[in-house]
């Protein structure tokens, strides 16, 4: 397994959300992937705490089915997003078959004459598979998770 | 222009008995005199007396326009005071939540200091106030209490200082918090899992129509909760279904389904549906919750209890609540075109965690800004804010199921689909718009 082949993982998979390839983007994370944003501050990974996102695989399918269907209201004028992402960090050493990585990020979301900014670190919790990275949680720590926000449309 | 503020029968000639104009969401005077008549004439939800468990601990709330603590005294009673120095009326509390440093709150400005019943504690160099004390509203009485009621743990707020009692604002409508409350089987509710704040460009209004208006889930929600089934719909029929199909599911049944699940309608503005049975009707027991329920309330009382599965209770203007699954949404109004929705979570002391995380799962679905639902619901509100700055109707309609023999105030019980719970909310509405007591114009 390559380093860089994990921290270009973490690159392609912005650009895939931002490109609306969800298809591709949504066959990076394993059948038990995760992928969390959580409400509050040092929040423990557990059902006892409501979080923004808390999506497997069958939520976030649901997820990207209803972006394309014809009476998802909210997008029937399209929301379009841009990541940008600081350069990918390894927290830790990658242990074999498995690394954690640290990434900030800005990421911005426009619908026409709105646009919404929001900033946080993103952690890419990666495994490998048959020769390649998978993503088994993706977890989004928003700076501002406690403000009052408004539709956030897309996916960070 | 003011046109509404010195003329009763202007304000209520914004209310007809099949509907309504237009400027009840537009208007910004009118948003005006709302924050200073029925948010102060009504009872407003505060806080949970959950969320400050002993004495010294505090939450802030904003009622309408006006700051105010919720604060635990040293007598364990619960108090709404002012967020405001009698001194110069600087904020004294600035966190939303925490513990009153040394038993009293203290202004961060010149250091007045307050017990936690509001009355006066200290005052720097007080000599100087020897003999020369304001001869109205002296400042030296302290912070004035605000009229409140703790209902089995809901503390509710009147700003006004006359008015309707709680008991009678509310009537029959509080069996809705009765039913969630003694769904725990020690008959008590914590705050738990946290709050989601959503940002909603619209007028608080719309959102509370809508909490009582089974026409719209069929269709606004057809592309989440009907491609949720549909995604669910290739597995076998006894494949064990995952929780958030559970819920999803049934906000794509048909209009038979919600017609028939019963809308009951209070005076005052008040009201709930699923009188018969709702959207949560159908979700999985948990035998070890029924288990504890049936061992604290005896078989007969335990299923009485968890049989009434109410969908939604408007407690008009300010809160609104799921019993059957512990989750509330408070409308807090920012502007005649910007609300914020609060969605709180409750654990059912005494009961399984899985409990609170059935709650949490249906709280982030339905009501986050993340939400795929709370996507199309915000995005109807907000067509119809842009879409009645159209002339081309200065009225909007509530008349579906009118029957001009039948008093709008009175209340009743009606199939789901009838707009009656709407003009219950515009009958209180002109009455709170119009009502004397002390609210400043």
């Amino acid at each position: 397994m390559s380093v860089t082949s994990a921290i270009e993982l973490v690159y392609l998979e912005a650009r895939l959300i931002d490109e609306k390839r969800f298809d591709e983007w949504y066959d990076l994370f394993t059948a038990d992937a995760l992928y969390w944003m959580p409400l509050s501050r040092d929040q423990p990974l557990s059902e006892a705490h409501t979080s923004l996102f808390y999506e497997d695989k069958l939520l976030l399918k649901v997820r990207i089915e209803r972006l394309r269907h014809p009476h998802a209201y909210s997008q029937q004028q399209p929301s379009f997003c841009q990541h940008v992402l600081q350069q990918p960090a390894f927290e830790g050493e990658p242990a074999s078959g498995l690394c954690v990585l640290r990434t900030p990020f800005v990421y911005v979301e426009a619908q026409r004459d709105r646009q919404l900014m929001l900033a946080g670190v993103v952690y890419h919790h990666l495994v490998s598979s048959s020769g390649d990275w998978r993503i088994q949680m993706k977890k989004i720590e928003l700076l501002n998770r406690d403000a009052a926000l408004p539709s956030i449309e897309l996916l960070l | 222009m003011n046109r509404y503020g010195a003329d009763p029968a202007s304000i209520r000639g914004l209310v007809r008995p099949d509907c309504i104009h237009r400027d009840v969401y537009l208007d910004p005077e009118l948003f005006d005199l709302e924050m200073a008549r029925l948010w102060r004439n009504a009872w407003i939800y505060v806080g949970h007396d959950s969320q400050v468990p002993a004495s010294g601990d505090f939450y802030t709330a904003q009622l309408g326009r006006e700051p105010v603590i919720m604060v635990r005294g040293a007598d364990s009673k619960v108090r709404v005071l002012p967020n405001r120095c009698s001194h110069k009326g600087t904020k004294l509390v600035g966190p939303v939540q925490g513990k009153c440093e040394a038993g009293v709150l203290r202004c961060p400005y010149h250091g007045w200091t307050y017990r936690l019943d509001g009355t006066l504690r200290s005052v720097p160099l007080k000599a100087g106030y020897a003999g020369v004390a304001s001869d109205n509203a002296d400042p030296l009485h302290g912070l004035p209490e605000v009229n409140s009621f703790n209902y089995r743990g809901f503390v509710f707020a009147r700003l006004a200082t006359q008015g309707v009692g709680f008991q009678e604002f509310f009537g029959d409508s509080l069996s809705s918090i009765d039913n969630m409350v003694n769904r725990s089987p020690q008959g008590r509710l914590e705050v738990a899992g946290g709050v989601l704040r959503y940002l909603h460009d619209c007028n608080w209004k719309m959102y509370v129509e809508n909490l009582n208006d089974a026409m719209h889930p069929m269709v606004a929600h057809e592309s989440s909760a009907g491609t949720a089934k549909r995604l669910w719909s290739s597995q076998a029929a006894d494949a064990p279904k995952p929780m958030v199909i559970e819920q999803f599911s049934p906000f794509v049944n048909d209009y038979e389904f919600f017609e028939k699940m019963g809308v009951k309608v209070y005076p005052n503005g008040h009201s709930y549906t699923g009188v018969n049975f709702s959207i949560h009707s159908s979700y999985s027991s948990v035998g070890e919750y029924e288990r504890r329920m049936i061992a604290a309330y005896g078989e007969d009382r335990a299923r009485a209890i968890l049989s009434e599965a109410r969908h939604n209770t408007v407690y008009y203007p300010s809160l609104t609540i799921k019993g059957a699954i512990q989750a509330i949404r408070v409308a807090r109004p920012i502007a005649v075109d910007k609300t914020i929705i609060e969605s709180w979570t409750f654990r059912l002391v005494g009961a399984p965690e899985e409990m609170l995380a059935r709650t949490n799962t249906y709280s982030r679905l339905i009501n986050a800004p993340t939400s795929m639902v709370g996507h199309d619901d915000l995005h109807c509100y907000r067509a119809i804010q842009e879409g009645l700055a159209s002339a081309s109707s200065e009225w909007v309609s509530l008349h579906r199921n009118f029957n001009p023999a039948h008093s709008a105030g009175a209340g009743g019980t009606f199939g789901a689909t009838n707009e009656a719970p709407m003009r219950g909310q515009y009958h209180a509405w002109a009455e709170l718009m119009t009502r004397g007591g002390d609210a400043p114009a």
